[in-house]
This record gives structure tokens, C-alpha cells and sequence, in this order.
């Protein structure tokens, strides 16, 4: 892994910001709050969720404006293993996967047998998709193997469910240990990979996300296999959310602008992106009040 | 107002189409003729000549400017010659005052300055935004702070000023080598005429009101306009006891010759065909931004542009292979769109060099690669081109092209590199793209280039002295090094 090609810290700034320039109006932005929508992972990971507040958010999630049926729904909730149940009941039918975190999340600092079960129940509970948590105490300090054999046995125990790759770029340090963790991420299979779990600062960041979706396009190059990119953690902005969506497009192309292949992971965002679509299409801002807090 | 089902459905079919998003213009007002800025005042030209200047994004016509002749150019220097009296003499604080006062004056005035420069010039609004004028406004910041410290500026030496500068400076970056020229001359206790290039005078004339509006003593700072007869009465005037030239090398040869014996002291800022050196180790996807920002950089139009990719032959196919997918990603057009990467080509006399060199590049038997890129209609243009197979005997890895035109060569050993790089008559500026620092420093210490960037390129800080080796010119701008031009020491 040590043989991984490195990247250079200032460089990779400097292309993330002068992409965060890129000025986004009207039709195009329309166009891109419609697609952050579409590629939300709606996100509630806390110690008090309740049934209650899982019913209000799977609401959200399949109609995010009541009223107006042009705003279409997310692409999935993102809970804890033991709410999947709950947002399963809820989402039948509605399109909106189920997405669950697992493998001892944030953290992982759990012993394996637990991270298999986690996830197994996660998936028998209803969960289309498996957000799981690297090893770090393993990558950090070397042992890239175990970090591996854990992601393989993580992805057979998802069976049919799709599995995203958390590397928690926060806790990497830097941007060489961000593009190795993606390459082995890939290369044990993940479906997508992840950057953070939204409970460590920083959490995503425009060039973290430049890094690993460039890291994504060699290994497209090498090995056919197209992974799917997921920013978490921090965007609470549609200004925020569209610079993603230029970096997506600017480095992974149009291919890679759908929820197959890009998800943005967000528990606040939502609102400001219905304000925004809104602003565009009458042209005033509208209070708040008009919109719904799940 | 919502919109229906249908039309969602059909949002979500459609790709990401940025829209446009042009700069506003209204904010600036650009006179329909211009006279000479000499001694404070705006002035006919005694020729009554006066030339056009056209936007090259669409060939409209911006402004008429004023020829000057030799009786213009002699008024000039006898009314910067006047003002050197009190000028040179003046307190250095209060001469670092007036710069300081030009630099805010530029920063308030950025906006305005950008929106001219681009459109005189073709350059994309968003590097005239982020880079042209920030960095002019720098320039004037860094040496105002040099004004007052001369004196312990260089230990055991007295410095003192020379008296009238005659600079003359190339349409890329009309303010920018404007700001790198009047900055370090001022502050030393000289004082000015300048001649902006014939296709982009407008900044400079738009600097002459900033001149008056910082209350600028009369006639420390003239602006002449015209060609280069313009430019060649001013170098060879009698009264002009300092020269500084930047522009191709084959002006800068006729200047060196026309002023041996006069005595004047001389600048020269030349042309280049910079090596960019990719090794097997490097960061690949920030060396491919470095190779872009290297060579299509405002058009190319940049004298120590990247415009020869030396490549290591084991890297060679990847590197090229992410280059290419780069470069379809470039948006090329209207350079007042906030979007646009890559503007329009200065002039059409610009425009039909790129062409020649690019067909001589094909004639020789290069393989020329350029991604699909519609051009507008209107004005003149030129995509972003690569040669590969490259012959460093070709005329297009020999000769400065000046567009956004890259020329790729493979080496197999640093050794091998160095001797490739520095295989050229020019020696401004090269670029060395590898993890390991070692090397940047052994390569730095071969390389015979005035400025040597590592894992970056086209990097600008007015502290970092500038200039090139052998046929690229002497003499150094920025930096404490940038005075010394300026100064008899004694």
C-alpha cells in the first residue's frame, strides 16, 4: 500500500478551491439542487432516536415539499442498525432505500465478530445499504492487511446489500493516507466509499473528496469497476452541496451524477436546498415557517 | 410556479450545463478616445494619429488611443525628467505614501480593472479577478514598504536613484508588467514614462486616472501609447537614462544593440520555452493541474509558460491519458463568463504565429491531440492543443509559440532531463513535479532558469525576485533584487 502514488497536499487545495469558484445560476443550479435532492442520504445518528422521530424522518425523506410533487424524494435515510426496522415499515414502496450505519460505528473499535453480526442484523432488519467504519487503529498503525480482510468480511456478510466504505478522512491526517485508504477500500470491494461519519471534525472537506474521487477514476482506469463517491459530514449549504457536485463533474464526469454513483450525507441540508429551489423559481426567499422540521 | 411532473422528469434526464455567467460591465466606463498621460494631465498627441483597440472575444472596437511621435515622446521625458527634481528628493516615507495610496486605489478598483483587462486583452475574467490585479495591488504594497528602508537595504552602499525610466511592456499581462515595472522604479526615486503594447493600453490609461486620483506629483508617472516605433523613440531617447523591456527576445536584441554606448542602463525580460519536468514519483493528478495552469494560463500567452512537458517514459502513457480527460474538461469562451477557463487569443497577427508553429508541428510529424471544443465565431481563438511525439529538433519544442500550444518529449534519467531541459537558447523558468525532495533541489541546482518551481507552476509573489538566463534576458523584477535595476550604488 506504501507504493500507492502520493499526492501533493497544496495542489489538491488549490484545484478544490478553484473549483469552489465555479459560479452556478439559474438553469444549472436548478438542475443541481434538484440532484442534491435526489442523491441525499437523509441522516439522523443519534442516541435519541426514536420510532417517532424515524416515521417524521421517513416522511422527509419520500416527500421532502408536501404539496408540490416536482420535488422529488432522497435517495435513502441513513440510521442506526437498531431504527432500521422502523424506517423499513416506514419506506416500503416509496423507492427510499435504507441505509445503516454499522461495524461499530463511529469508532469501530469493536472486536470483528460483533462488526459481522452488526451488519448481518442490519441487513436481516431491512437495510438496502451498509455504511461501515474502517479500522483505523489498524491503518494507522500499519496493519493494512487487517483493514482489508475486515472490509471482505464486512461486504459478504452485506449479501445483496450495497456497502459503503467509511475512511474517516478526519482522523487520517493527510491526503496520502486518504488515497491509500480508498484504493484498499476499493480493492476489497466496497460499493462506495465514504469520507466521514459526521462525528469527527474535520468531516468532509472539497479536497478530501477531490482526493478520493480522483483515487476512484485510477482505479475505474485500472480495473473497469466504476465505485460510488459519498461526502458526509458538515455540508449544511446548497453552496456547499453544488461545489461537490462540480468537483463530481469536473473530475468523475456525468456518468457519476446519479445515486447509483454519488450520495451527499446530510441531516440539515435538506431545508436550505428546498429554500434555494424555491428562491429560483419565484425569484424571493421564503420564510422559513414554510418549510417542514422533521 | 411550480414546475410540472414532466418538466422534473426531464430535469433529471438533462447533464450538468453550466449556465452562463457573465461579469457584469456596466460599472465601467471606457472613453471613446484616450490622449497621452503626460505630466499629470491627459493630453492630445501632437501627431493627431491616433489606432483602435479591439476586444479580440468579439472585434468590436473598445476605444480609439493615441500614436505617439517623437515630439510626444520627447514631452514625456522632459516632463518626467522635471518631476525626478523634487521627486527623487522628496522624504522616502512620503514617496512610499503616494505607492501605498496607488495600491489601495487598485484594490478599490479591482472590479473595474478586471472587467478592462479582460476585454482589451481576451484573458479569462476569473484570472484577471484572482491573479492580474491582486497581484498588481501587491506589487505596489510590497515595494511602497521598500521606499524608506533603501538606505539599509544594501550594507555599505549608498543607493540612489538613476532619474527618467523608459519602460516598455507586452499585452499579456498589460497591468501586472505595468505594476512590476512603475512599483520598484518609483520607489527608488525615479520616475517614469511607459508604453503599454498597442493591443492593450486600456488598463494603463485606466492606471493614469488611479495616478491622479492618488494625487501623484505631475509627471512622475507618463503614459504613451502607440507601436513599437512608439517604443523605439522612447528606449533611444537621450533623456532617458534607464531602460526596462519586456517582451519577445527579437524586440529585446534590437534594443540591446540600439542602445550599446549610450550608456543608459538596460532590463530585459525575454521570451522562453519552459521544460516542465514530470517524474515517475510525482503526485500525478496535481502534476496534470500544474501542466494545464502551465501552458494554458492565459492562453499560453505567458513567457515562462510550461509549454515543453518532459515526461519520464515510464509514466508517460498514464500521465497523458489524464491529461487529455483534463483538457475536455476546459471551457473555453466568452472571458467574461466567471466559468470560462480559456479566453481568446490577443490579436489575430498572434493568432496566425500559433497557427504557423502548429502546422509546422504537424508538417514535422508530431501528433497533434485537441479535445473537442467549439470555437465561437466571432474572435480570435485557439484550443488547447497537445503534440506528442515530440523531436526536441522540432520547431515547436524549439521556438516560443506564445499560445495554448504544449509540446510533450519522454526522458528516461534525470541526467537525462536536465540535458533536455536546458537544451534551449532561452532559460526563464522550469518546473520539477516529483515526491522526492532531494531531487527538486539537485535538479534546482542544474536547471539554467531564473525561477525553478517544485510540484507547482506559474507561481507569482512580489518578494520572489523574476527573470531569465541567456536569450531570455537580465535583470531581475521583484523581490530586493527587483531595486537594484533602479539603482546606482554608491
Amino acid at each position: 500500500m506504501r507504493g500507492v502514488r502520493s499526492v501533493d497536499e497544496v495542489g489538491a487545495n488549490e484545484r478544490a478551491a478553484s473549483l469552489a469558484k465555479r459560479s452556478i445560476k439559474k438553469s444549472s443550479k436548478l438542475w443541481a439542487l434538484d440532484l442534491s435532492i435526489r442523491c441525499m442520504d437523509l441522516t439522523t445518528l443519534e442516541g435519541s432516536d426514536t420510532p417517532g422521530k424515524i416515521a417524521a424522518l421517513s416522511a422527509k425523506a419520500i416527500r421532502p415539499q408536501p404539496g408540490d410533487a416536482s420535488i422529488p424524494s432522497v435517495a435513502a435515510l441513513c440510521v442506526y442498525p437498531a431504527r432500521v426496522a422502523e424506517a423499513r415499515e416506514r419506506l416500503q414502496g416509496s423507492g427510499v432505500k435504507v441505509a445503516s450505519v454499522a461495524t461499530a460505528f463511529p469508532s469501530g473499535q469493536s472486536f470483528i465478530s460483533i462488526k459481522l453480526a452488526e451488519t448481518k442484523d442490519a441487513v436481516t432488519a431491512g437495510a438496502d445499504e451498509i455504511d461501515m467504519v474502517i479500522d483505523r487503529a489498524a491503518f494507522l498503525s500499519g496493519d493494512y492487511q487487517k483493514v482489508y480482510d475486515e472490509i471482505v468480511a464486512v461486504k459478504e456478510a452485506c449479501g445483496p446489500a450495497h456497502l459503503k466504505v467509511i475512511l474517516e478522512a478526519g482522523e487520517l491526517g493527510t491526503y496520502d493516507a486518504v488515497r491509500r485508504a480508498s484504493i484498499l477500500a476499493m480493492a476489497a470491494g466496497a460499493d462506495f466509499i465514504k469520507t466521514s461519519t459526521g462525528k469527527v471534525q474535520p468531516a468532509a472537506t472539497l479536497p478530501v473528496s477531490l482526493v478520493m474521487m480522483e483515487a476512484i477514476r485510477d482505479f475505474m482506469r485500472e480495473t473497469g469497476r466504476p465505485v460510488g463517491f459519498k461526502a458526509a459530514g458538515g455540508i449544511r449549504t446548497s453552496k456547499q452541496a453544488i461545489a461537490y457536485l462540480v468537483v463530481l463533474y469536473e473530475t468523475l464526469g456525468a456518468d457519476w451524477m446519479t445515486p447509483d454513483r454519488f450520495r451527499l450525507g446530510a441531516s440539515t441540508l435538506l431545508n436550505d436546498v428546498l429554500m434555494q429551489i424555491e428562491k429560483e423559481r419565484s425569484g424571493v426567499y421564503q420564510s422559513a415557517d414554510y418549510f417542514t422540521i422533521d | 410556479m411550480a414546475i410540472t411532473k414532466r418538466q422534473a422528469a426531464e430535469l433529471a434526464k438533462q447533464t450538468f450545463e453550466y449556465a452562463p455567467a457573465p461579469e457584469a460591465i456596466d460599472h465601467v466606463r471606457i472613453q471613446p478616445r484616450y490622449g497621452l498621460f503626460i505630466g499629470g494631465k491627459m493630453v492630445e498627441p501632437h501627431s493627431k494619429k491616433r489606432f483602435p483597440t479591439i476586444n479580440p472575444a468579439t472585434e468590436q472596437k473598445l476605444s480609439e488611443v493615441a500614436e505617439a511621435d517623437a515630439v510626444d515622446v520627447g514631452r514625456a521625458v522632459s516632463a518626467a525628467g522635471t518631476a525626478f527634481t523634487s521627486w527623487s528628493r522628496m522624504a522616502p516615507s512620503r514617496r512610499a505614501r503616494y505607492l501605498f495610496r496607488i495600491s489601495r486605489l487598485i484594490q478599490e478598483r479591482a472590479r473595474e480593472l478586471a472587467v478592462v483587462e479582460t476585454m482589451d486583452g481576451g484573458k479569462p475574467i476569473k484570472e484577471s479577478r484572482d491573479v492580474d490585479v491582486p497581484l498588481s495591488a501587491a506589487h505596489f504594497f510590497y515595494y511602497a514598504g521598500w521606499a524608506d528602508k533603501l538606505e539599509w537595504a544594501f550594507p555599505n552602499r549608498r543607493p540612489r536613484p538613476l532619474g527618467v525610466a523608459g519602460q516598455v511592456i507586452p499585452w499579456n499581462f498589460p497591468l501586472l508588467m505595468l505594476a512590476w515595472k512603475i512599483a520598484p522604479a518609483l520607489a527608488a526615486g525615479n520616475t517614469v514614462v511607459l508604453k503599454p503594447a498597442e493591443t492593450t493600453p486600456l488598463s494603463a490609461l485606466l492606471f493614469a486616472e488611479i495616478c491622479q486620483q492618488a494625487e501623484l506629483p505631475a509627471g512622475v508617472v507618463n503614459i504613451i501609447t502607440g507601436a513599437g516605433k512608439t517604443g523605439s523613440l522612447l528606449v533611444s531617447h537621450p533623456g532617458v537614462k534607464k531602460v526596462a523591456f519586456t517582451g519577445s527576445t527579437e524586440v529585446g536584441k534590437l534594443i540591446q544593440r540600439a542602445l550599446a554606448g549610450s550608456g543608459k542602463r538596460l532590463t530585459l525580460e525575454l521570451g522562453g520555452k519552459a521544460a516542465n519536468i514530470v517524474f515517475e514519483d510525482a503526485p500525478l493528478d496535481q502534476a496534470v493541474e500544474g501542466i494545464v495552469n502551465g501552458i494554458y494560463f492565459n492562453q499560453g500567452h505567458v513567457c515562462c509558460a510550461g509549454s515543453r512537458l518532459l515526461v519520464q517514459e515510464s509514466i508517460a502513457k498514464p500521465l497523458l491519458e489524464k491529461l487529455k480527460q483534463r483538457l475536455s474538461t476546459l471551457r473555453l469562451g466568452d472571458p467574461l463568463d466567471k466559468n470560462t477557463d480559456i479566453g481568446a487569443i490577443n490579436s489575430k497577427a498572434q493568432l496566425e504565429k500559433i497557427q504557423r508553429l502548429v502546422d509546422s508541428g504537424i508538417e514535422e510529424g508530431a501528433e497533434i491531440y485537441q479535445p473537442e471544443c467549439k470555437l465561437p465565431e466571432r474572435g480570435y481563438w485557439f484550443p488547447p492543443t497537445v503534440f506528442t511525439n515530440v523531436s526536441q529538433s522540432y520547431r515547436i519544442a524549439r521556438e516560443e509559440i506564445f499560445g495554448p500550444v504544449l509540446s510533450v518529449l519522454t526522458f528516461r534519467t534525470p541526467a537525462e532531463a536536465v540535458e533536455k531541459a536546458n537544451n534551449t537558447p532561452y532559460g526563464l523558468s522550469a518546473g520539477v513535479w516529483t515526491d522526492k525532495g532531494s531531487r527538486i533541489l539537485w535538479m534546482a541546482e542544474r536547471m539554467r532558469a531564473g525561477v525553478v518551481w517544485a510540484n507547482t507552476f506559474n507561481r507569482f509573489d512580489p518578494t520572489s525576485p523574476f527573470g531569465g538566463y541567456k536569450e531570455s534576458g537580465y535583470g531581475r523584477e521583484g523581490g530586493v533584487h527587483g531595486l537594484l535595476p533602479y539603482l546606482e550604488l554608491v
